[in-house]
Order: structure tokens, then sequence, then C-alpha cells
């Protein structure tokens, strides 16, 4: 693992020993940078009983800038669009140096239980999500069952 | 894989910060004689120590403002910039008691109007103003760092303890080799650097570089001038600073040069020649090249239109014409007069002989008899305009460029005229004797600089009796001008050392005093109106 930085190696090891509830992160076996993570759909929300892979991937100026981070299971959200990518101030222009991949699962698993229409990425999702919450709940679950169960 | 005991590595990956015992103190001292400090105390207790280094100068022995006396116009560098900016801050901070980058980003939020910031911080809506500018108000500051901060959870305590953990780089490290803002999130020297290098070298920040724990407080200049040890980020770091100060300022603009950090500044704002450091001339108003006798509203129009037309030469050969109907540029590609417009979402079907529509041709495919219909009278009456009014634009053009092609070989003239001054001294002439040589060289320049600009003039001018005038004075200036060239090009080499003298004197005296004939003949006309300006090309 030579020019692995401290910074990483150490915080792969705390999130091994700690791990987030509900969410696991574990990195590939050739690529010490790439995590295979799966998020499990939060209880209570129309993700409830899904679980979803993500793939999580720290460039070479980490923690200067943000991780990568996808959805590999389609799903129904407003802020996530159809090629998985996600909308995440802490992400993007909010990132800091001081956050970890640890708090960026967090909030993607935050972002799942409270889907936010009012900053969309999936412009159609967002806006059925507005109009009628009933009907975009139901197709969220929906996709869950479809694409994130039995896998 | 590691164990905590190798954390204690401080060492590893701090390249420059590494020897430095602390942040705290002033290792920077030498630096001061031209250092603004623009931390006023209060700021710097939570941050950097004692005000040193604030932005500090980095090239040193800068030339004092002021440098020509008769003209009211100061050449700026970089430091004296931020000298202005300081000033500026001072003043308000003399009034308003608040932390000098608190006053700077308000400042920059009113577009460095310093009364406008003084209503609003004055008025009932002082919170929102704060709010709006995205600074945390100076009271909600002090209230902040007395909260005792979270730390990570970590358990690191700042006080038990004299190392913690540095939340970026996971290191540990003696509490001196760290770093924390007013809100007291430490993170340690080298990874401040890095955060704020990053910010400044790679998203352009100056105003907005935040503390990485996860709260509002904004780096302050004497942290970033302590942490930042490489000089080209220093000096991106103050000419972000400083851009928006120059750009919001009237009376203050970059030296358009690349690569020039000057700025000039002037007493008020006009149309006026300002000559930077660099030796750039340029116009105070507009940021072209000085452009005398044209406005700068036609100096623009100028440049744009030729951007535009660059490739409008290309097209004049005979072999193209315009499709009557979209003007799309036509060639002829074969014996037939049956032409279809190239344009797809044209499609015209014309005649290349009477530019008319080709319907009423009928099958005779390669001769016209219509060539007095109407309809194609007028596609060809067009065509003629437009033609004309390109003749005439090329007219204009190819004089422009030759004086700006001339202009070019400037270097070598000054060169050759060098050498011929050396030769001169050899035969016992005094330095001070042959520096009429130079001077003829400068007049040139001056000659062909002005020459050039006449003919984006004229271009724009109608004619009248003042016109024909002007074109006079033109013509003699062209004139002279070519003789003068011709004599320090060509004739000088076989000519006595005695003559050259006075001649070349006569010939620069009398090109200097046509330049001034023409110069003020068009600026009367302008104080007279006497110039009207074709309506064609003036838009807007
Ligand atoms: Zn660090
Ligand atoms: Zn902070
Ligand atoms: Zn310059
Ligand atoms: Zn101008
Ligand atoms: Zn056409
Ligand atoms: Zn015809």
């Amino acid at each position: 693992m030579a020019g692995l930085p401290r910074r990483i190696v150490k915080e792969t090891q705390r999130l091994m020993q700690e791990p987030v509830p509900g969410i696991s992160a574990i990195p590939d076996d050739s690529n010490a940078r790439y995590f295979h993570v799966v998020v499990a759909g939060p209880e209570g929300s129309p993700f409830e009983g899904g679980v979803f892979k993500l793939e999580l991937f720290l460039p070479e100026d980490y923690p200067m800038s943000a991780p990568k981070v996808r959805f590999i299971t389609k799903i129904y959200h407003p802020n996530i669009d159809k090629l998985g990518r996600i909308c995440l101030d802490i992400l993007k222009d909010k990132w800091s140096p001081a956050l970890q991949i640890r708090t960026v699962l967090l909030s993607i698993q935050a972002l799942l239980s409270a889907p936010n229409p009012d900053d969309p990425l999936a412009n159609d999702v967002a806006e059925l999500w507005k109009v009628n919450e009933v009907e975009a709940i139901r197709n969220a679950r929906d996709w869950t069952r479809t694409y994130a169960m039995g896998n | 894989m590691s164990s905590d005991d190798e954390d204690y590595l401080y060492d590893d990956d701090s390249d420059d910060s590494g020897n430095e015992s602390t942040v705290n103190q002033d290792e920077d001292d030498d630096n001061d004689d031209f250092g603004m400090d623009i931390g006023l105390g209060e700021e710097a207790s939570g941050s950097g120590g004692g005000g040193g280094g604030g932005l500090m100068m980095m090239v040193s022995g800068a030339d004092k403002k002021g440098s020509d006396h008769a003209h009211p116009y100061e050449v700026l560098s970089t430091e004296q910039i931020v000298e202005h900016m300081v000033d500026c801050i001072k003043e308000v901070n003399s009034v308003i008691q608040i932390p000098t980058t608190t006053v700077r980003i308000l400042l920059n939020h009113f577009k460095w109007d310093k009364e406008k910031l003084m209503e609003r911080y004055f008025s009932d809506s002082q919170e929102q103003m704060f709010a709006e500018a995205k600074v945390v108000p100076p009271y909600k500051l002090g209230a902040k760092a007395m909260v005792a901060p979270d730390l990570g959870g970590r358990g690191v305590s700042l006080s038990a303890k004299s190392t913690l953990e540095c939340e970026i780089c996971y290191l540990t490290l003696p509490k001196s080799l760290t770093t924390a803002l007013e809100c007291g999130h430490p993170y340690c020297n080298s990874c401040w650097t890095e955060y704020i290098t990053s910010k400044i070298m790679n998203e352009g920040a100056s105003q907005s570089i935040e503390c990485p724990g996860n709260c509002d407080i904004l780096v302050d200049d004497v942290t970033v001038m302590k942490l930042v040890k490489d000089s080209k980020v220093k000096l991106k770091y103050q000419h972000l600073i400083t851009n928006s100060f120059v750009d919001c300022n009237r009376l203050m603009r970059w030296c358009p040069a690349p690569d020039c950090p000057n700025a000039v500044k002037v007493q008020f704002v006009e149309s006026r020649p300002v000559k930077c450091r660099c030796s750039h001339l340029f116009c105070f108003a507009c940021s072209e090249n000085w452009h005398d006798p044209v406005r700068c509203v036609l100096i623009k129009r100028w440049i744009k239109k030729c951007d535009d037309d660059s490739e409008t030469s290309n097209w004049i050969s005979a072999n193209t014409k315009e499709c009557p109907k979209c003007k799309a540029t036509i060639e002829k590609d074969g014996g037939c007069n049956h032409m279809i417009c190239r344009n797809q979402s044209c499609r015209a079907d014309f005649c290349w002989v009477c530019l008319g529509p080709w319907e009423p041709h009928g099958s005779s495919w390669y001769n016209c008899n219509r060539y007095d219909e109407d309809e194609a009278k007028n596609a060809r009456d067009s065509q003629e305009k437009s033609r004309a009014a390109l003749q005439r634009y090329l007219f204009y053009c190819n004089r422009y460029m030759n004086h700006l092609q001339s202009l070019k070989f400037e270097n070598n003239l000054y060169s050759m005229v060098k050498d011929k001054m050396d030769e001169m001294q050899q035969h016992n002439m005094s330095w001070i004797e042959v520096q009429f040589l130079k001077k003829a060289v400068d007049i040139l320049c001056e000659c062909r600089r002005t020459l050039m600009y006449t003919y984006v003039f004229a271009y724009y001018l109608k004619r009248n009796n003042q016109s024909e005038l002007f074109e006079a004075n033109q013509k003699d200036l062209e004139n002279s001008t070519e003789h003068l060239s011709e004599y320090l090009e060509r004739d000088i080499s076989a000519e006595n050392l005695v003559d050259i003298k006075q001649k070349v004197q006569d010939k620069f005296r009398y090109c200097d005093s046509r330049r001034r004939v023409l110069l003020d003949h068009v600026h009367e006309g302008y104080d007279r109106d006497w110039w009207v300006y074709t309506s064609d090309d003036i838009t807007s």
C-alpha cells in the first residue's frame, strides 16, 4: 500500500472498527481508494427493505477535494439522477477536508430518509414529489422492490 | 497495520513548515520593511499572533509613487495597491471597530463604497447586512470563541494535553504545530497550508476561505500570510484580494500588458494616455493601446469589426458572390450558371450572371437573358453596395495594418540606430550628442501610431470640408513619415556622419510638427462638432 496517505489508512481502519449502522464500506482489494458501499434503506422511508449499492472513490488530492460517490443500484429519488449521481452540498462546494467518508455516508443515509425536492437533480422525480407526493412515494417503493431487493 | 505510536511522525509530510516551531512566532520580521499590517490588533489574537506580517510584500524596493510629476496619475505596484486598500480599510476601521478581514469583506460587498457601508452599518438592517455579505457579525464571533470547541470526539482536549490529532491528516502533533481560528478548530500547519493553497490556486478563493471545521469562520489575511510560504501562492492571493478592489475602483485600472502586475490610478476618469512602468502606453478610459485621434467608441467598434471581418479579404475574389437570398458566400464551381445556395436552410436557386431567381430562366442552363429584369437588377445593386462597402473597408484596413506591421519592426530599428550611435561616439561625438537618433525613432513610431489610428477615424468619417482638410493633413504626415523612415532605414549609412545630425533633426521635427497639426485639427473638430460619422456602421 505504498503511497497511500496516513489519513486514508487510518480513516479506513476506523471505518472498519466502528462501522456506521446500516452502512458497509469496504475498500477494493486492488485499489485502496475505491470503496464498495452498501446502504440499507432507512426505516420508515420508501426505501425501507432495499439494499443500495454505491461506489465511492477517493481522488488523488483527497481530503482536499471531496470523495466521488455514485449509486449503482437504480433509485427513485429527487436528489439522485439516472446515472446515480447525488446532489449533496458536502460533495460539492461545502466539502471540507475535516469531513470524512463517514460523514458522507451518514449524509447520504439522511438524504434517503428526507428527500429534498426543492434542490433537485432528477427534475421529473422532484416535480412529481412536489405535486403528488403519494404517487412519488409509491414509485420509490416500486423501484426499491424492483431494483434493490433480493440480490 | 499501523499503531498509534507511529502517529508522532509530524515531520513526514511537512516540507516547508516542518522546521518552524510555531506559526505564532514572528519569524518574518525581516519582511516587515515592506509589510502591510492589515491585522489591526484585535483579530490577530485568535489567528496568527502579533500582526507582524499582514499582507506581506514580496517585492522589495518598490518605487515610490509619483515618478512622473508632470502628469496627474500614478502607476501602482501590487504592494501600493494593497497599501491603498489598507488605507481604505483603516479609514472605515477607525469608525467601525470590527476585525479588518470583516471590514474588507464588507467593503468588497459594497464595491468599496465606504459611505454605503457606513450607512448600512449604522442603520436598523445591520444584521441583515452581515448576512448578505456572508460574514459572521463580530459580536457573534466573540460568542462563538467562548464556546468550547468541538474537537471531533477524539477526546483530545487542548488544555489537558500538549498534543492533539489533526482531523485532516490524522497525525498526532504537538499543539505548537497547529493553528486554530477564533472558533478553536485546530489543524496542523501543513494541512492548513495545503488547504488554503488549494482554495487559492484551484478555486481562486480569497475573501471566502472558511475554517475546515463545520463553521463559517473566515480565514483572515494574517493567517493566510503566516501559513502560506510559497511566493507564487502569496502573489495570487494578493492579486485576488486586490482584483476586486481595482475593478470596483473607477479611478484605477490594471495595466493591460500581459503579465503586468501594475495598475494606474488617475485623479478623474477620462480618455487619456497613461504609461505603465512596463512602458505600455494605453488609454485609461478603454484600456486599448493609446489611440489618438480616434475616440474610444470608434476604436472599440473598429477592433470588433476587424475581428469579425478577418475572413472578408478571402471572399473578395472574383469567384465568389453572395446568395441573393441569405447572403451566404457562393463559389462558382462549374460552367453552369444555375446556382443552388449551399446553405442547407436556404437552397435558393439563382442565376450566377444576373443574380435573379433561376426559375424564369427556364431551360437555358448556360446563358442568361434576363440581365435587365428588375428583380435581378435589385439583387445586383445590393450586392454592388456590399462590395463597395467592403472595398472601402479594405482600403482603410490595409493602411491601418500596414502601419501596425511597420511598428512591429520597431525593435529592429532601435537596435540599428543603436549601432549607429555607437559608431558616432567612436568618432568623437558625446553620448548626449547622439541621442537625437533615438529621438528620431521615438518620433517615427509615434507618427506611425497616429497614422494607423487616422485610418480608423477616416473610415467612419463622412465627407465634408473639414474631412478634406483632415485628409490633406493625413497625406502630409504620411509622406513626411515615409521620408523619415526611409532615411533612417536606408540613406543614413551612406551619409557623412556630420551631415546626419542636421538632416535627421530636420526630418523628425517636421514629422512631429505635422503630427501636431493633424491631432490639433481633429481635436478642434471634436470641440466644434465638425465630424460627422457614417451611419451604416454606426449603430448603438
Ligand atoms: Zn494535519
Ligand atoms: Zn472552525
Ligand atoms: Zn504595465
Ligand atoms: Zn480609449
Ligand atoms: Zn442562400
Ligand atoms: Zn440570369
